[in-house]
Order: structure tokens, then sequence, then C-alpha cells
């Protein structure tokens, strides 16, 4: 018991320090529930972290009843935490050191009762701890259903206003609206009929989801292979349709999803496939950019007045030279010092561009302006819906070249030279031109990338080239699964689209996407969507009898939703 | 016989250490040549000079007939020299099949815009390169495991299927340096077997670093002794166990003159 006390007070230490940071007033702003209470966001998060001790503490405990105690008790210690912020906050002026420590934040962790409301700060914490003990004890085909209600209910709140948005596109899902959400929450109805379709789902799938895969399995070949490709067709139409059902602001967002993708599948080429470290790779947008805005911009710098359909084989191919020169001096290179050598690179180039000896032809800081928008069969493509679909188009094109590289001789090469160069050089292996052929292929879908960027804004800068975005590309192939081509897309999706999306959340969404980060290589370091054969090493090692990673995280049921 | 590769005064230093010293050795084809020694003869830095690992500061390599001192090692490779490694160096993370394959790679013919367009050229040659490793996994005894990952073979196929990749690569000379080692009798035993097929199936010539004396007297036609990075004794099995020079090396001067007593 003295165990769940001390989870407790560190679950208050937790959210007393979101609280003071200044998280959960910027939360505070987004409502989850109006009627029949009215919560926030922020109030939600902090009983999440307090729920997080308290499952915590149940799990330790031995019986139901033990897991119920120790759950109230961590609650209980994690609200008088809390409540002796509230207490000792304004005699002890902390409000001089933490400006966040304001009357909002204590109104709202006192449900706004002031001090009067401590005593129901302590009884609700109790409560909800018991609660998470007695859920924990749950078996799990009652306990995962309403995990996943819960998670829905919340998913929903956070993207209001993108699902409003979406229903709002057409109008014969406008009506929709008003049922859905009051102007500033979900409404209680569309909580409970969103917490009851996923349970409901998840707690159908649970029972006779074993069957239906059975079932699949003793399809015919034939039927088994048009059941494979259910799910990739599917992925097209959605895809096809997104703009038209999530309008200009989804589509934006996806564009820069797109481009983050094209540089990923050419990273993923040097680093998944080669194993060549490169923190320079933003570079290579860079020059795709760059090329695409001197060849087509109708401004003063421009020097050919180019169509952009024009220019676009021409930045490939430039962005594709520009990967073997900078392949050439770091072809003896290995390991870490490869990363600092083309983290170099990168810095170079945008350097040069934002240099004033190159200023009279790239325009120095001022970057080039003017680059017209593409026209394709006499349309000009203006919007971010079009230009979406151009992402997508060259996203699909670059995406099979990779996908056919991959199973190749020459991506066998890659996969060696990744295991072992030298012995690979000693089985007849070429070092220079597969390495060569990894920076220049990886450079020129970066290259694409770079292109559409410059038409999508019409105008290019160096600033647009920071380091970060180079970070950002590894940082995504590695989240989405090293060497794993739908990887990358799920990678993207995940570090790019859902940051863009949460943008009102402010800077904080940075402090969450490193959390996660963090959180996602220790729980799953081999990716989202892992490679062919890092799942098969999984699946062997379930056939050797060890817990697979899904019956290690089932041991930890709430942990999931309380993390999330 | 002809001979196969001639060594001519190859000596290799690694600062002040001499590792080789002015060695000279022949291997004649289609034999078993075996190189022994004490650890730190300099067996194994005589396999790299050989394969390019290493860049000798004196000396010549002929093979064939010609100089391959200096030599990449994928230059060596594609001459027909193939090797495999003391401390297993598969690529860990492919399928044994893949392995394998990579082993062709200097064979293939086919290009990366081939493999892009999917042309009929690539395709016709992926299919018999897959149909190739089949059959060198059998050959070795891997039938069936081409899709386990090399990490996750046992011990004992790992050690096959290294000699299955440097068979890909059709060589005319395969050095193999320990190929027995850690192995219990009974899989020494069935790669003894592998060895002499190479020899008599394939007409490969073999050069061999073991430690297993049994083995190297049973198998080898030719045994060369390095102590010290120089040659002390070289000839038949039989020759080489009689030389005192060798049971010198191997037991040292005290222990020789106790026995003689």
């Amino acid at each position: 018991m003295r165990g769940a006390v001390s989870v407790g007070l560190l679950s208050g230490a937790v959210a007393v320090y979101l609280a003071l940071v200044g998280v959960v007033e910027q939360l505070h702003a987004r409502l989850v529930l109006v009627e029949p209470v009215r919560l926030s966001l922020g109030q939600v998060a902090l009983f999440l972290v307090g729920l997080g001790g308290a499952v915590a503490a149940a799990r330790r405990a031995k019986g139901g009843s033990a897991a119920a105690l120790g759950g109230a008790l961590a609650g209980v210690s994690a609200g008088a935490v809390l409540s002796a912020l509230v207490l000792a906050g304004p005699p002890l002026n902390i409000r001089a050191m933490f400006v966040n420590a304001s009357p909002p934040l204590f109104a709202l962790v006192t449900l706004g009762r002031g001090h009067a409301g401590v005593p129901t700060v302590l009884a609700l914490w109790g409560i909800l701890g018991a609660a998470a003990g007695v859920a924990v004890r749950l078996p799990a085909r009652l306990r995962r259903p309403l995990a996943w209600g819960a998670v829905a209910v919340l998913l929903l709140s956070v993207f209001q206003e993108l699902v409003q948005l979406i229903l709002q596109a057409s109008e014969h899902t406008e009506g929709v609206t008003s049922l859905l959400f009051t102007p500033d929450s979900p409404t209680p109805g569309a909580a409970v009929a969103v917490f009851v379709v996923t349970a409901g789902l998840n707690a159908l799938w649970r029972a006779r989801g074993a069957e239906v895969r059975r079932r699949a399995g003793a399809l015919s070949p034939g039927g088994r292979r048009t059941l494979r490709l259910v799910g990739p067709a599917a992925a097209v139409v959605a895809a096809l349709l997104l703009p038209v059902v999530g309008g200009a602001f989804v589509s934006q967002v996806l564009v820069i999803v797109g481009l983050f993708t094209l540089m990923g599948l050419g990273l993923n080429l040097e680093v998944g496939f080669a194993g060549l470290l490169d923190l320079g790779f933003v570079a290579f947008f860079a020059i795709g950019a760059y090329t695409v805005g001197l060849l087509t911009s109708v401004g003063n710098l421009g020097i050919a007045q180019m169509s952009f359909w024009a220019a676009l084989p021409v930045a490939v191919v430039v962005a594709l030279v520009a990967g073997v020169i900078l392949g050439i001096p770091v072809l003896g290179i290995r390991g870490d010092y490869l990363a600092i050598a083309t983290l170099g690179f990168g810095e170079i180039v945008r350097l040069l561009v934002l240099s004033d000896f190159l200023r009279p032809w790239l325009g120095g800081s001022q970057g080039l302006l003017d680059i017209p928008k593409p026209v394709f069969a006499g349309v000009e493509l203006v919007g971010p819906e079009h230009l979406f679909y151009v992402t997508l188009a060259f996203s699909a094109v670059v995406a099979y070249v990779a996908w056919r590289l991959q199973d190749s001789r020459l991506g066998r090469v890659w996969m060696a030279i990744r295991e072992d160069e030298d012995v690979a050089e000693a089985l007849g292996v070429d070092l220079v031109s597969a390495k060569l052929l990894a920076y220049g292929l990886g450079a020129a879908f970066a290259g694409v990338g770079g292109a559409i960027f410059a038409v999508m804004l019409g105008s290019v800068f160096p600033h647009s080239f920071q380091l970060l975005i180079s970070i950002n590309v590894l940082a995504l192939i590695i989240v989405g699964g090293l060497g794993s081509l739908p990887g990358v897309i799920v990678g993207a999706l995940a570090l790019v689209g859902l940051p863009e999306l949460l943008r009102e959340f402010g800077e904080f969404r940075f402090l969450v996407y490193g959390a996660l980060l963090v959180v996602m290589m220790l729980l799953r370091p081999e990716g989202l969507w892992p490679a062919a054969e890092q799942r098969r090493e999984l699946r062997e090692h379930v056939e050797a009898g060890e817990p697979s990673a899904e019956e290690a995280g089932g041991r930890h049921p709430a942990g999931e939703p309380a993390g999330g | 016989m002809a001979d196969l590769l001639v060594v001519e005064g190859l000596t290799k230093r690694f600062g002040g250490l001499v590792a080789v010293n002015a060695l000279d050795l022949v291997v004649t084809a289609h034999t078993i040549h075996s190189v022994i020694g004490p650890n730190g003869a300099g067996k194994t830095t005589v396999f790299n000079c050989v394969t390019g690992f290493y860049q000798p500061e004196e000396g010549r390599i002929l093979f064939r007939g010609e100089a391959i001192q200096g030599l990449r090692p994928d230059r060596i490779c594609r001459l027909g020299i193939s090797r495999t490694y003391q401390n297993i160096r598969l690529f860990a993370n492919m399928t044994a099949r893949q392995n394998v394959l990579l082993g062709q790679h200097v064979h293939l013919r086919s290009t990366w815009i081939g493999a892009i367009v999917a042309s009929r050229f690539t395709r016709e040659e992926e299919l018999e390169a897959h149909r190739e490793a089949e059959r060198l996994l059998t050959f070795v005894g891997l039938s069936g495991k081409g899709g386990v990952l090399a990490r996750n073979l046992p011990y004992g196929d790992q050690r096959r299927l290294e000699v299955a990749r440097a068979l890909a690569t059709r060589p005319a000379f395969l050095l193999l340096d320990e190929p027995t080692a850690g192995m219990n009798p009974r899989e020494t035993q069935d790669m003894m077997g592998l060895i002499r097929r190479l020899r008599d199936d394939l007409g490969i010539t073999i050069g061999l670093i073991e430690h297993q004396m049994r083995v190297v007297m049973t198998i080898s036609d030719r045994v060369t002794v390095l102590d010290y990075g120089t040659k002390i004794s070289e000839g038949t099995p039989r020759e080489v166990q009689g030389d005192p020079r060798v049971v010198e090396a191997y037991l040292g001067r005290r222990r020789v003159s106790e026995a003689g007593r």
C-alpha cells in the first residue's frame, strides 16, 4: 500500500508539472463535453495522468479488492498533490516563478469551486483511481472494448474541428454536424454513440475475429488474393477521395505529408536499404526546389521560363547528380562519421543558396519568386486539392520504383552493404557504384519532392531547408519502420500529418511529439509498420515460445489509453 | 599439375609487427592445401592478403599467372577466389536464399533500370538465380531452409551457408577459414565430406585453415606450417607430422627435450 501511495504521489507530481508548464491550460481551451458536465481536455489530461498512476498501483496489488484499494489510494494521493498546489499556490505566490500558476488553472483543477472544491477533488480522484483499479482486473474481453471506446471519444473531441470541416464540405452531411457537435464540443449523444459503436465493434471483433480470420485462411488461393487486394484498393479509393471530402485544409496537410513521404522514400533508400546514414538529406530537396524555381520562374531571376513538367525531369537529374557528388567524398566513411560528413553537406548547400556570393543567381535570403503553378490539360493546378493529386501521383511512381528496387539485384546489394560491406565487397560487389546509386537515386526522389514544393509555395527561400527537416525525415522513417515502404507513409502521417492537424495546441505538440518518440522507441523499436524481415524475426520468436509484442502489451491493459 | 596460386616473398607488417614474413607458397590446382600453425602465426593474414582485404608490403601473389596483389576484393572475387570467415560473417538479417543470391552477384547482368521496368531479361535471370540458389542450398544440405533468416540458423547450418554463398561466386579457389571451428564430431565429419566433394565433384581448389589436426591430416593433399609469419615446414600430412620443427612450434622446445628424456 505504501507503493500505491508513492506511485500516486509521483503521478500527482507529473500532473502538477504539466499544469505548471502550461500544457493543461492550453488544453483547457478544448472541451470534451459541455453537458451534463463541463469537461475540458486539460482536465481529462490531468485525470489520465492520475489514472496512469492508479493503474500502475492496481497492477502491483494482488486480488481484486486490493487492486481497487490500491487504485483508490494512488488516486487520492495524486489528488492530494494537486490539492496542495491549489491550497499552497496563492499564499506562497508561486506565480512569481511559474507564470502558469494562475487563478484559472486552480479553478480548472478544483472544477471551479475554489478551496471548497478540495474535498471534491480528493473524492473524485479516489473514485477514479478505484474505478481504474477495478478496470485493470476486468477480463480482457470487457476491458479492451471499454478502453477503445474511451479512446475513440477522446479522439472525437481532439479532432472535432477536422470532423466538422469534413462534414460541412458536403451538403448531405451538413445537417449531421449540429447533431454531433455543440459549438464547443461533441454532444453527449455523439460521445455515447461513438463510445458504444467503438466498444461494440471491438467486442465483436474479439469474439468473432478469430473465426473470420480462420475462414479467410480457408478461402481458395484466388479468393485470398482478391481479399488481399481489398485493403490496398480501399486505400487508393480513400486517397483519391480525401481532398474532395476534406477540403482545402486537409489537402494542404496531405500535400505536406506527401512531400515528406517523397523525401522519406528517398532517405529510406539510403538509410533503410543501404544503411548509409545521411543527415544532410534536405540538400537534395533544396536542389530540386531551386532547379524548378530557376527554370520556371517568370520573375527576374528566372532563366528559362520553362513549364513545370519540362523542369521536373531536369530537377530530378540535377538532384541525382548532386547525390552522386555528395557520395564520392564520403564513400570511405562509415557509421557515425558518415552522419557528420553528410550533415556538413546539407549545411553547405543551405549556406550556399543563402550566400551573397550566389545572390545574383539564387536571390540570397530573398529567394526565388514568381514561380508559376503547373498547368495540366489546360487547367492551372492552383489549389492544394490539385497539388495533392500531383503529389499523390509522383509518390505512387516513386514508391513503385522503390518497391521494384527493393527485391532486385541492386536491392540485395544494398542490403548486403548494410549488413557487412567488407564481406559484400569480397563477394564481388562494387561498393563504389552501389553506394553512389543509393545516394543518387535517393537524392532524385527528394528532388521530385523539392520540385513540387517550389510550385506549391510559388517561391523558394533558403530558410525552408533547415537541418530540422533532415532530422524529421530520418525520424519518420525510423518511426514508420526502417527499410519498410508502407512504414514511410505511416511515419509521414504520424509525424508530419498529426502535428499539422494539432497545430492549435501550439508549441506543446512538440513536447508530446518528443515524448511519443521516446515511448515509441521503447515499446516498438521496429517501427509502426516494420519491414518484412523484421516482422519475420518477431514471428519466429513467437514460434520459439517467447511472448510477442502484442501479448506483452496485453499484460499492460489500460496502459495504452491512459498513456495516449 | 598446374600451379593455381603462387605467393612469392609475401610480407605484411602491422606497425612493428611482422605478421607474414617473406612467405613463398604454391597451391596446386584441384588439391586441398592446408595452412596450419599456432595462434597468431599469420594464417588468416595470408588469406586476407590473397583475397585483397590487406595490401601486402612486399611480394607478389599470382593467380593463374596474373598478379593480384593490391587489387580490390571485388576484382579478386571476379577472378575466381572466394572465402569463408573464421568468425562467421553472414548477412545476418537476410534469408539464407538472399545470402546465396548475393553470392551470385558477379554472374548476374540485370540492371536497376531493368528491375524497375520488370524487363523479360531481368525476370528470367532472377528466376534462374533463385533456382541456382536452391541447388546450392541443397548441395550444402540446407534444402528447405532458404526462407530462414541467416541469424536464426543453427551454428552448423550457418557454416554451411557461408560455404554455399562462397560457392555461388563460382570460384576456382576457395579459402576456408576454420570451417569446423566449434563443431561437434558429427558436424565435423559432415563438413569434411562437403570439403572433399568441393574438390572431387566441383573441381575446386581448397585453401584450408584448420586447427583440428585430425581434419587436417585426413583430408589435406598438402600442408604448410607457419610460425611467427614464417614457413617452417611444408609437405604431405605425413611429412609435416614427423617434422621436429613443427612439433617444436606447437609444443615448445623445453617440452620436446623433456619428452625426449
